[in-house]
């Protein structure tokens, strides 16, 4: 991984119209092709963080640098904590939108979008309405929309965070699944020590007020990974240091 | 032997479907119908029954059958008189709907054009109707021209002011998404905003379908007084001072039909464009 950095961020700091400092002094780089755990307690700015490196928000201080070239509308993913479909539209017209926002043409959109449905194991619910969708199926939908586009980097913002452990397990191992197949670069914030480990190659943890890294770590164990991960002592091992961390860092924001 | 087991499976699966209810209506279905019809029945029979029993005479308040008789016999003249009104009730509601929905669109767009016209809507819906129709009557010449002016007047607002709120309610989540994707102002309006918009939009709709009609009518009142006009309200009019009260009874009958006919016809609409994906128009048992 000795790769220049997808995305590279310097110095970043965010500071609301309100006055609040929701991050500050952030050095992170995303390396091509990881997958980075944001982790932190709630309101640490983590989301902030996501969002700046999408481009919805705007950095008060710093620099977001992306050495391989800007990147274009297509290039990024980006999936919400809720599903966030277009009720009106079926499962096949909001995997399609992001095509069709780029100009693609209907028919073409509707073939791609099928083929990402059927890659999030949904064939066969193309013409169903979000609302006759059980809330797993509807995340299926999200993520298949956030990749649809084929994009480098798949920002996810505690996007298992409202599922039941058991749809939350499944989703884990499939978006996985995805991610060895396309090995796209993957961001995703979170507050579960646990998803994080699973997930991740490196994990950021954040401390809070005001919003800042405070340790990165490596999870060692190489992929694929499945469920044997989860019950391995490896994977115990590194839950344990990452609560500690994490500890730590809500230590330090308290003292 | 197997091929019993899965006749017999079949017939099971054949025996479990619910028999179809008669004329597609559950039990629940037809005592919603029933209920109602057989109240208004009861409801009817009395009237008849006081009327003739005390010997009310027909000026003083006509029984339902006699009611019903000039309803027939007086058709010609009415029913010319119902399409007169049901074409100022259509057209002020075409309007309305058309102009609302334009005017909202340009107040989710720029923020001064809404800050700088909406107060105008407000005193517009505020003022009453029966207080400046003498005037737009008087400054219109063209009759039709000033009823459909008055019934727009009241069908307007509701409109206007629930997609305004409809545009606004857009998802947060999913500005975002349209706009990480680049779409133009257009593609937001059309794509986001203006599905949003849509129940919002329809339940104005409904509410706007009847003022229009009460917009019609008072209007038309306040003409008919100067002898200009021949719409249903004319009629009513025109048969309190002939002490004609059994046609002026029928006349009532028309208009509240229009307004029911109008209400059943913009919830139908309703129904078909949301049932798909929009809460309000789901069945009980459809929702999860």
């Amino acid at each position: 991984m000795s790769l220049e950095p997808l995305v590279s961020l310097r110095g970043i700091a965010k500071r609301y119209a309100t006055g609040t400092l929701a991050v500050r002094g952030i050095d992170l780089d995303i390396a091509q092709g990881e997958v980075l755990a944001l982790l932190g307690p709630s309101g640490c700015g983590k989301s902030t963080l996501l969002r700046m490196v999408a481009g919805l928000s705007e950095a008060t201080a710093g620099r977001i640098d992306w050495p391989s070239g800007q990147p274009s509308a297509r290039d990024i993913g980006f999936v919400f904590q809720e599903p966030t479909l277009m009720p009106w539209a079926t499962a096949l017209a909001n995997v399609a939108l992001p095509l069709e926002l780029g100009g693609m043409g209907r028919r073409e959109a509707a073939e791609r979008a099928a083929a990402m449905l059927a890659r999030v194991d949904l064939k066969g619910f193309e013409n169903a309405y979000p609302r006759a969708l059980s809330g797993g199926m509807r995340m299926r939908v999200s993520i298949a929309r956030a990749l649809v586009t084929r994009p480098r980097l798949l920002l996810m913002d505690e996007p298992f965070a409202a599922l039941d452990e058991i749809t939350r397990f499944r989703l884990n191992n499939d978006l996985l699944e995805l991610w060895e197949a396309e090995r796209f670069t993957v961001v995703f914030v979170t507050h579960s020590v646990f998803e994080s480990v699973y997930l991740a190659r490196r994990i950021a943890v954040m401390a809070p007020r005001p919003g800042r890294i405070h340790a990165e770590l490596a999870v060692e164990a190489g992929y694929p990974r499945g469920e044997e991960f989860r019950t391995s002592a490896g994977y115990a091992a590194h839950c344990r240091e990452v609560s500690q961390a994490l500890g730590a860092a809500m230590a330090g924001a308290a003292a | 032997m197997s091929q019993v087991l899965e006749r017999r499976a079949e017939a099971l699966e054949a025996a479990a479907v619910p028999p179809r209810p008669p004329f597609g209506l559950t039990a629940e279905g037809w005592l919603r119908l029933l209920a109602p019809v057989v109240i208004g029945l009861l409801v009817l029979g009395g009237w008849e029954w006081l009327v003739r029993t005390r010997g009310i005479p027909p000026y003083v308040l006509p029984g339902p059958v006699a009611i019903a008789e000039t309803l027939v016999r007086d058709w010609g003249t009415l029913s010319a008189s119902l399409l007169v009104t049901l074409k100022i009730t259509l057209l002020a509601l075409l309007v309305a709907a058309s102009l609302g929905l334009v005017l909202a669109v340009l107040f989710a767009q720029s923020r001064i054009v809404e800050l700088s016209l909406f107060p105008y809507a407000v005193i517009l819906q505020v003022t009453p109707i029966v207080a400046i129709a003498p005037l737009i009557i008087i400054w219109v010449d063209d009759v039709t021209l000033s009823l459909l002016i008055c019934a727009w007047i009241v069908a307007f607002f509701p409109i206007l002011s629930n997609t305004t709120v409809g545009l606004n309610s857009t998802d947060h989540n999913l500005l975002d998404l349209f706009r990480l994707y680049g779409a133009s102002r257009w593609q937001v309006l059309w794509r986001l905003r203006l599905p949003t918009a849509m129940p919002f939009f329809l339940a104005g709709l409904r509410i706007s379908g009847g003022l229009a009609l009460i917009g019609a009518i008072v209007a038309e009142f306040v003409a008919g007084t100067g002898g200009r006009a021949s719409g249903l309200a004319y009629r009513i009019l025109e048969s309190g001072y002939q002490l004609q009260i059994p046609r002026m009874f029928a006349a009532l009958v028309l208009v509240s039909a229009t307004g029911i006919a109008i209400f059943l016809a913009l919830s139908l609409l309703s129904h078909l464009l949301l049932r798909r994906w929009h809460e309000s128009a789901m069945a009980r048992g459809d929702r999860r």
